[in-house]
């Protein structure tokens, strides 16, 4: 890894999470101490390793100790690491999240992966095409056009088994059939990059960390349904990785992987960048499809599909980022090797965005009919401050939420979907007993809600009837016959909504109402938020025996409900309580609470 | 046109002319122009629809259906509480209400001063440092709302 170059190397990440951490911080940390310690080291960046509760991570490369990363750095920790590691060959041991030799917590996070996907990510600069050469990158592309033809292409993709990574899980390969057997003088290819569902990122972190994985899987595609020109549509709210596809597209044209007769070849192929304007239901392709035509972002009926009319009616091929960036492994290392991992429908890897009340989050890769247990517990370390596992949302605001007896389920596509969930992007959200599943519930269908783009009916009433009686619910107004109006309505909405937003937004609804069903009927029967977090139904009480009698909370109560004398124990007059928390917030000694 | 007007949209002009006649660049213009301008008054949507025969009934379909278009000026700083699903398990909520209660204003809305805009948006994909607040461009993780506080004092 060191190349003939044996001045030691530093490398921090710097994905948007890294930098939210503060890694611009620590990489600047290091070139003062460099200078100031004379130390001759060279310094890098790379995109995310997956490690985001370790942020900010920064290796340290040297000859003798190959590559150890440290993780949680800040400023202040740099001189050490610089003296210790650098000048004296001896790593911070304390520090280490990872590193040959050294076994630490961290190491079962990447250990039980497997990565495909996030091959280069955290391991290269993203922004040097020549680190991604260097990987083997762009030979994929080569060998393609060296030597198979586009049907062939398609076949290998097909044998490979890999569906599509946007969620709904349609072959790929047969995709690419649809659209190179579509007739039509002109085709095009779309990477959907628009990842909207909270709680997903890891699109974003192969945009950032490897872009150019993605313009080879596009540009094979390309060579394969026989288009000249792609569209990468990105959310706006990406601009790392709007700016690191931009670099990525300049490099890969001036090395000629990009533009007329790549690599001398009769194969011409263009990519452009679309930013996305804020706009949930553009992840739907026909919706993705208006949009960059520079409309409202409306989707239509299907059929016909994109593979047939698709971007100005002309047939398209629409594959999300994760699909893209599996391309050239595949067409590498052989359909063979890809269709062996997995099970027997679902083949391959899928990248999760594991995060919540979990202790160790970030993003996973692991091969399919793995269980959702293994992810959370082996990998994810279980629950944050030992809580107690509750729930798993599964796909976002299309997803559903999984209770604890369904931990043992193998991921595959057609075995979370019929749980109620779907695979969809991969956001992983745990949930402990501090969550409320109800306001759960509320808080993804007041997201679709908000983002139903009002063309049809049953999403645009639908969803709105059913935030309201989920309000009701969580403000203790609502009756038992609620349950059953939103149940049917929630089916309702399934069936007759046009998209894929409105046919799963009500997921949600169901998977909670199915799986925890006792919290609803709390709320209703009891009138109770057994969580705590559904503020008209909690009260605040102050534990007499955590209680110091300090008076901090009285000063902070706005409506003067805290009732008491100093240096005995308070109370709280739940007449007069408004529930804004402040007396909890600022006790400072943790004696208040909801319940 | 009177002379100060041509300057007022010379920005705006050379946004146009480097799009041209490019079938879909209506959104790419109206981007380029918030970000030029700071957001899409009458007039500038105006000059798009002459300029580009796309008729302003159409223009203003587009600018109203996307979060990010807006139509009126925002504040100097722009503070971004996120509700993805992660900072909402994390108390982004709390975060919420603390911003509004220390700016005076709601979500959505601008300070007297015009220097803060307060929004919500649904997920900044920094969900492993949730609960987190984006002012401008800079992301802040880890919040508490004490924390939060710190934020937009500096």
């Amino acid at each position: 890894m060191m190349g003939e170059n044996a001045a030691p190397k530093i490398v921090v990440g710097l994905g948007s999470c890294g930098i939210a951490a503060g890694a611009r911080e620590v990489l600047a940390a290091f070139e003062r101490e460099l200078k100031r310690q004379g130390v001759r080291a060279k310094l890098g960046r790379t995109g995310c390793l997956g490690l985001c509760y370790r942020e900010v991570l920064a290796d340290v490369i040297t000859k003798s100790q190959g590559r150890i990363s440290y993780g949680n750095v800040t400023p202040v920790m740099v001189p050490r690491i610089v003296e210790q590691h650098i000048i004296n060959d001896k790593p911070v041991e304390e520090w280490i999240v990872l590193g040959d030799g050294y076994t630490t917590p961290d190491t079962d996070f990447l250990t039980r992966q497997y990565r495909i996907v996030l091959r280069n990510c955290g391991r290269i600069d993203p922004e040097a095409i020549e680190e991604y050469v260097a990987r083997d990158g762009y030979k994929a592309l080569q060998k393609v056009l060296a030597e198979i033809s586009p049907e062939d292409v398609i076949s290998i993709i097909k044998e490979s088994g890999l569906r599509g990574r946007g969620g709904a899980g349609f072959p790929t390969g047969l995709k690419w059939e649809f659209t190179r057997k579509a007739k039509g003088d002109k085709k095009y290819i779309i990477c959907n990059a628009d990842e909207g569902d909270p709680g997903a990122f890891m699109d974003r972190s192969v945009l950032e960390g490897d872009p150019h994985s993605v313009l080879e899987g596009v540009l094979i595609a390309g060579y394969a349904v026989g288009a000249q020109e792609g569209f990468i549509y990105v959310r706006a709210e990406y601009p790392l990785a709007v700016k690191r596809l931009k670099v990525a597209l300049e490099q890969a044209k001036s090395h000629g992987f990009l533009g007329n007769n790549i690599l001398g070849t009769p194969f011409n192929f263009n990519i452009k960048i679309k930013e996305g304007a804020g706009a949930f239901v553009c992840g739907e392709e026909t919706a993705l499809i208006a949009s960059i035509e520079g409309r409202r972002g409306m989707p239509r009926l299907r059929p016909p599909f994109p593979a047939t009319s698709g971007l100005w009616g002309k047939p398209t091929c629409i594959n999300n980022v994760e699909t893209f960036a599996n391309i050239a492994w595949i067409i590498s290392n052989g359909a063979g090797k890809y269709s062996a991992i997995g099970t027997e429908k679902s083949k391959g890897t899928k990248v999760f965005a594991l995060t919540g009340r979990i202790k160790r989050s970030g993003l996973v890769e692991v091969p399919m009919g793995i269980t959702l247990r293994e992810i959370i517990f082996d990998i994810g370390g279980g629950i944050k401050d030992d809580g107690k596992f509750k729930a798993v949302q599964l796909g976002g605001p299309s997803g559903g939420c999984l209770s604890a007896d369904l931990l043992d389920i193998p991921i595959d596509y057609e075995t979370i979907t019929q749980t109620g969930a779907i695979m969809g992007s991969g956001g992983m959200v745990v949930a402990d007993e501090r969550t409320c599943m109800v306001d759960l519930a509320k808080f993804f269908l007041s997201f679709t809600q908000n983002e139903s783009c009002g063309e049809c009916v049953p999403c645009r009433l639908g969803t709105k009837r059913m935030l309201e009686i989920l309000i009701r619910l969580t403000q203790g107004k609502g009756e038992e016959e609620d349950l059953y109006l939103l149940r049917n309505l929630a089916r309702d909405v399934k069936v007759a909504s046009l998209c894929g937003l409105g046919q799963t937004a009500p997921n949600p609804v169901l998977t909670t109402l199915e799986y925890f069903k006792e919290e609803y009927e709390a709320h209703v029967r009891e009138r109770r938020c057994y969580a705590g977090v559904c503020t008209d139904l909690t009260v605040f009480v102050i534990k007499d025996n955590l209680c110091k009698g300090c008076g901090i909370c009285v000063k902070h109560c706005p409506v003067e409900a805290i009732v008491g004398k100093r240096k005995e124990i308070y109370h709280i007059d739940e007449s007069k309580c408004i529930k804004c928390g402040l007396c909890m917030e600022h006790c400072p000694f943790d004696a208040i609470y909801r319940a | 046109m009177p002379e100060k007007e041509k300057h007022k949209f010379k920005t705006l002009r050379q946004i146009l002319d480097k799009h041209g006649d490019d079938a879909g660049s209506l959104i790419p213009i109206l981007q380029e122009a918030q970000n030029a301008y700071g957001y899409l008054s009458q007039e500038i949507l105006d000059q798009i629809s002459r300029e580009t025969r796309i008729p302003l009934s159409q223009i203003y379909g587009v600018v109203t259906f996307y979060a990010q278009f807006r139509l009126h000026a925002y504040g100097k700083h722009v503070i971004k509480v996120c509700h993805g699903t992660a900072c909402h398990v994390s108390g982004a909520e709390d975060i919420s209400l603390t911003l509004s209660e220390e700016l005076g204003i709601e979500s959505g809305e601008t300070t007297k001063d015009r220097k803060f805009t307060l929004e919500t948006v649904a997920c900044l994909g920094c969900c492993s440092l949730a609960p987190v607040v984006m002012v401008d461009e800079v992301v802040y993780g880890r919040l508490t709302p004490g924390k939060a506080r710190e934020v937009i004092s500096r």
